[in-house]
């Protein structure tokens, strides 16, 4: 049945999006490592760990579609799933620092050392464990995913209520993590990396294979979101989207349609952090920040929701228009970033994909046109809008 | 005038030369440079002359010597201030307080003193204001010395207490005499019952500090009585600490009232929330700031006068962007209550960042106008004027907006939105002018908070980012579409969180108010007071 599931999956669309994610899991890093250092193709060693939290980032904005996108769910919260993965993943690191930090305790991480700590928090044991530590990844946002979902959905918590109050609850956790007293290294966070899986973190050859993992994560999310949405679940998942009620009265438990979406994405978002902080060398509670994941939102809108390439266009775009606005002019990256948000919004309701959706709408019609004169009626279903995935 | 002939007869009983006639500045300065010169016993010389002067502007000097911070110029001797401590800064004339050349050489001195001067000194400043002729110069002197409570002030107390008429600083000189009483270990029992009892009466932290100490070093025939004064005053103690929490909590409730109330409304009529509120509250806070920055430039007799002037200004100007939002952007969002949340975002982002362009990112520090600095005291509350007038403000705005809701066509339009979009339309209502109007309305309001924010806090480009999650929890908690579900939602939430604050810390506090929301929209998804009835579903 799940290979079943699986073929289903692998719709055309699908099925070349993972083939170029793992074209570009293993083109990237072999291009960096195995080119001469003058060869015009030879990707410089700082864009390796770049690239890599760009596809960390599409991954972020794939989970939040699965929840926005395909359930109606606007998640105002999905950086702390990001960040928690994050921090589990961080943890880890940490632990592998060892004697090598500035106080060289084996056990203790520095800033417990500072804080005048004497043993680790219960939550910090077993997290030198890589496979404890990536189970936490995935465990601890799913947990949480879970128990805010629970009760959220059971009691009907929906549309700009729900938005609101999972930015609630990613302010709480910004503000538990800012606390030294948390064990989470206060509003430093967790940094200076030495080793993963005894590899030192720096290194070239980790860091092509971290966005070689990144990639192939990220086609795997693909697999299972692709796998979700073809599914019969997945088409409830749009029902509830569209007619939340009617989909209730039609007899389909809501609340658990929308639980499992919530759990999977958090789940996802969790990975992504994971594979993200070792690429950028640090965490630290401003990933809770709510503005990071409204953020995350817009991603998603640009690329186009309720589709599954979407988020990642989005979300490589977005990113990659940060990091040249940000280098080149600070000044008006707000400007480009809230225009973005409005333009989006009022122009792009279904992204850049959508727009690619309605240039070949316009141009069957076009050819349509040609061949017989439209009747009224044509034109007027031609250029209504497709009912909205938001409400 | 019995009063001053009284006073006259006491200073020539203490010994000192009734000398009512202000010197010649000239003389006075040389009694001044008196000071410098010679042994500590030389110094006391000079100290008594300059007592018997009268003169008040003495005072001060003796006050500097006291702080051991008053210097001479060494080869000329003439005493002189320095603007900063340590002997740093510039010279000033100590009496005319005029700014004097500077020094070519490193010529200055310190006058020294030592204990026994430093304790003539106290007796002769408490002297010179204590039975000073202007009553604002004795009681602030019989403030101190309750402050201080010295014993060896005792006997000047007494014959001040002795000549004083005025009923107000009687009782502060009587309760500081009981103080003193308290304190001095020779005072006999009886005189120490009666001072436990004034002690008691004065009340607050300080009496019951008195007390405590007192009871440690107290005969045991005392330490009962003590200890039942103790008792009383810790009782009245945790009533008012209470009625303090509740005060500063009202206080931050009526600022988060400003903040959420314009907030709710759009969200009550319009189902839309407008992300970029908090940034119409920072451009009221920014309007104030440039009226009074025009005020300082061009009329700065004005200046009590900015907040009465900024109040319309910021209201009309940010309703006016408020109406330019809504038509330019949120109406072509009707029905994607989502969307209109993210468009609104980026909305804030732009104008954030478009005065942070303007104003430039750094903190811009806005007045008080006279009338709203300083503080009063309620019982055993102190009360800020600027926290008690944004309590007045914001329960005006509140009943303002009541009434408009309630007695006015346009209230009456929009509350028949809320209940109702498609029933009121089809009655006849302009539902797009309703629109624009409330959100030109919300958003006033915000400028309005805008300009009660920026006098209890800095301004700064981001000031409307630090409201905006709060206000989004009192909209949440009150529930929408009636007013008085912001007004509870707000004053709960502030009175809630500093009650917590004192237990967990003002983040833990946060935290766990959060969490407690978040809980709570479980049981009532649509708040406090939701608005009942099938249009909701729609």
């Amino acid at each position: 049945m799940l290979t079943q599931a699986l073929f289903r999956a692998l719709d055309k669309k699908a099925l070349i999006l993972v083939a170029i994610l793992i074209l570009v899991a293993v083109a990237v890093p072999a291009s960096n490592l195995l080119l001469p250092a003058d060869n015009p193709f030879r990707l410089p060693n700082y864009a390796v760990p770049l690239f890599g939290k760009y596809l960390t980032y599409a991954m972020l904005a794939l989970a939040l579609d699965l929840v926005w996108g395909y359930c109606g769910i606007l998640s105002l919260g999905h950086g702390a799933f990001f960040a928690i993965g994050g921090y589990a993943m961080g943890m880890y690191l940490m632990r592998q620092i060892g004697t090598r930090g500035v106080y060289a305790n084996p056990t203790l991480p520095d800033f417990m050392v500072f804080l005048n700590w004497k043993e680790l928090p219960w939550y910090w044991l077993g997290m030198d464990n890589f496979a404890f530590a990536m189970l936490m990844v995935v465990l601890v946002p799913g947990l949480l995913a879970f128990i805010f979902g629970f009760l959220a959905f059971r009691s009907r918590v929906t549309g700009v209520y729900l938005s609101i109050i999972t930015q609630a609850m990613t302010y709480a956790l910004l503000l538990a993590f800012f606390r030294n007293d948390m064990g989470f290294g206060g509003n430093n966070g967790l940094t200076d990396f030495k080793d993963i899986l005894g590899v030192p973190v720096q290194a070239t050859s980790t860091r092509a294979a971290l966005f070689a993992a990144s990639a192939i994560a990220l086609a795997l999310a693909v697999l299972a979101c692709s796998m979700i949405v073809n599914s019969k679940l997945g088409k409830v998942m749009v029902a509830v989207r569209d007619a939340e009620s009617r989909t209730r009265f039609l007899g389909y438990r809501v609340e658990y349609v929308k639980l499992f979406a919530f759990v999977v994405s958090a789940i996802i978002a969790g990975i992504a952090g994971a594979l993200y902080v070792p690429q950028v060398g640090i965490i630290n509670p401003s990933e809770f920040e709510p503005a990071n994941s409204i953020e995350v939102v817009i991603w998603t809108a640009v690329g186009g929701r309720g589709t599954i390439i979407g988020p990642i266009i989005g979300g490589i775009l977005v990113n990659v228009g940060k990091s040249y606005f940000t280098g080149a002019f600070p000044e008006y990256w707000l400007f480009a970033l809230g225009a973005l948000f409005v333009v989006t919004t009022l122009f792009l309701p279904k992204g850049i994909v959508g727009l690619i959706g309605q240039y070949r709408a316009a141009t069957t019609k076009r050819e349509q046109h040609d061949r017989d004169a439209p009747t009224p009626m044509q034109v007027e279903a031609g250029t209504d809008p497709q009912p909205n995935p938001a409400e | 005038m019995a009063f001053s002939k009284i006073l006259a007869t006491l200073i020539i009983l203490l010994g000192a030369v009734p000398a009512y006639a202000q010197l010649v500045d000239t003389e006075l300065t040389s009694l001044i440079d008196a000071l410098a010169p010679g042994s500590f016993k030389d110094r006391e010389a000079a100290i008594g002359t300059l007592v018997a002067t009268g003169d008040q502007r003495v005072v001060p000097i003796l006050e500097t010597l006291l702080e051991g911070e008053l210097y001479f110029d060494e080869p000329s001797g003439k005493v002189v201030f320095t603007t900063q401590p340590g002997g740093k800064g510039d010279l000033t004339d100590p009496l005319t307080e005029a700014e004097l050349a500077p020094l070519t050489g490193d010529n200055l001195e310190k006058v020294k003193v030592n204990n026994g001067l430093r304790r003539v000194l106290r007796t002769a400043i408490g002297q010179m204001t204590l039975l000073s002729e202007n009553s604002s110069v004795r009681l602030s002197a019989a403030q101190s010395i309750l402050r201080d409570a010295d014993p060896a002030q005792l006997e000047l107390l007494d014959s001040a207490l002795a000549a004083e008429a005025d009923p107000t600083i009687r009782r502060v000189m009587e309760q500081a005499r009981a103080v003193i009483m308290l304190k001095s270990p020779d005072a006999s029992i009886t005189d120490k019952t009666a001072a436990i009892a004034v002690v008691q009466a004065i009340g607050g932290r300080d009496a019951l500090n008195t007390l405590t100490t007192a009871l440690a070093s107290a005969p045991d025939e005392l330490k009962p009585s003590i200890q039942s004064a103790i008792d009383g005053l810790a009782r009245d103690q945790a009533v008012w600490d209470v009625a303090q929490n509740v005060w500063f909590g009202v206080s931050l409730g009526s600022v988060l009232l400003l903040a959420a109330i314009g907030l709710a409304i759009t969200f009550g009529v319009m189902g839309v929330i407008n992300m970029a509120h908090g940034e119409m509250v920072m451009l009221g806070a920014y309007t104030t700031f440039v009226v009074q920055e025009i005020i300082r430039q061009n009329a700065p007799g004005l200046f009590d006068w900015s907040l009465a002037i900024a109040l319309p200004l910021a209201f009309l100007f940010t309703a006016l962007v408020g109406v330019a939002i809504e038509r330019g952007i949120i109406r072509f969002l009707y029905g994607r209550p989502l969307e209109t949340l993210l468009a609104t975002w980026g909305l804030s982002l732009i104008i954030q960042q478009a005065v942070q362009r303007i104003f430039t990112a750094n903190i811009r520090e806005v007045g008080n106008p006279s009338w709203m600095s300083g503080s009063f005291e309620l019982g055993g509350l102190a009360i800020t004027w600027n926290r008690f007038y944004i309590v007045i403000f914001a329960a005006l705005v509140f009943v303002a907006l009541l009434l408009v809701l309630k007695y006015t066509a346009i209230g009456l339009h929009m509350r028949a939105v809320t209940q109702n979009r498609r029933m009121a339309s089809a009655m006849g209502i302009r539902t797009p002018l309703v629109d624009a109007l409330t959100f030109g309305l919300g958003s006033g309001i915000a400028g309005l908070a805008g300009v009660a924010l920026s006098q209890i806090g800095n301004v700064s480009p981001n000031l409307g980012q630090g409201y905006i999650i709060d206000s989004f929890m009192v909209v949440v908690f009150g529930g929408v579409g009636n007013l008085w579900g912001t007004l509870v939602g707000a004053l709960t939430l502030g009175i809630a969180n500093k009650f917590i604050e004192p237990y967990a810390g003002a983040v833990l506090g946060k935290i766990i108010i959060l969490v407690l929301i978040i809980l709570f929209i479980q049981r009532r998804p649509r708040g406090l007071f939701a608005l009942k009835g099938r249009s909701i579903e729609a």
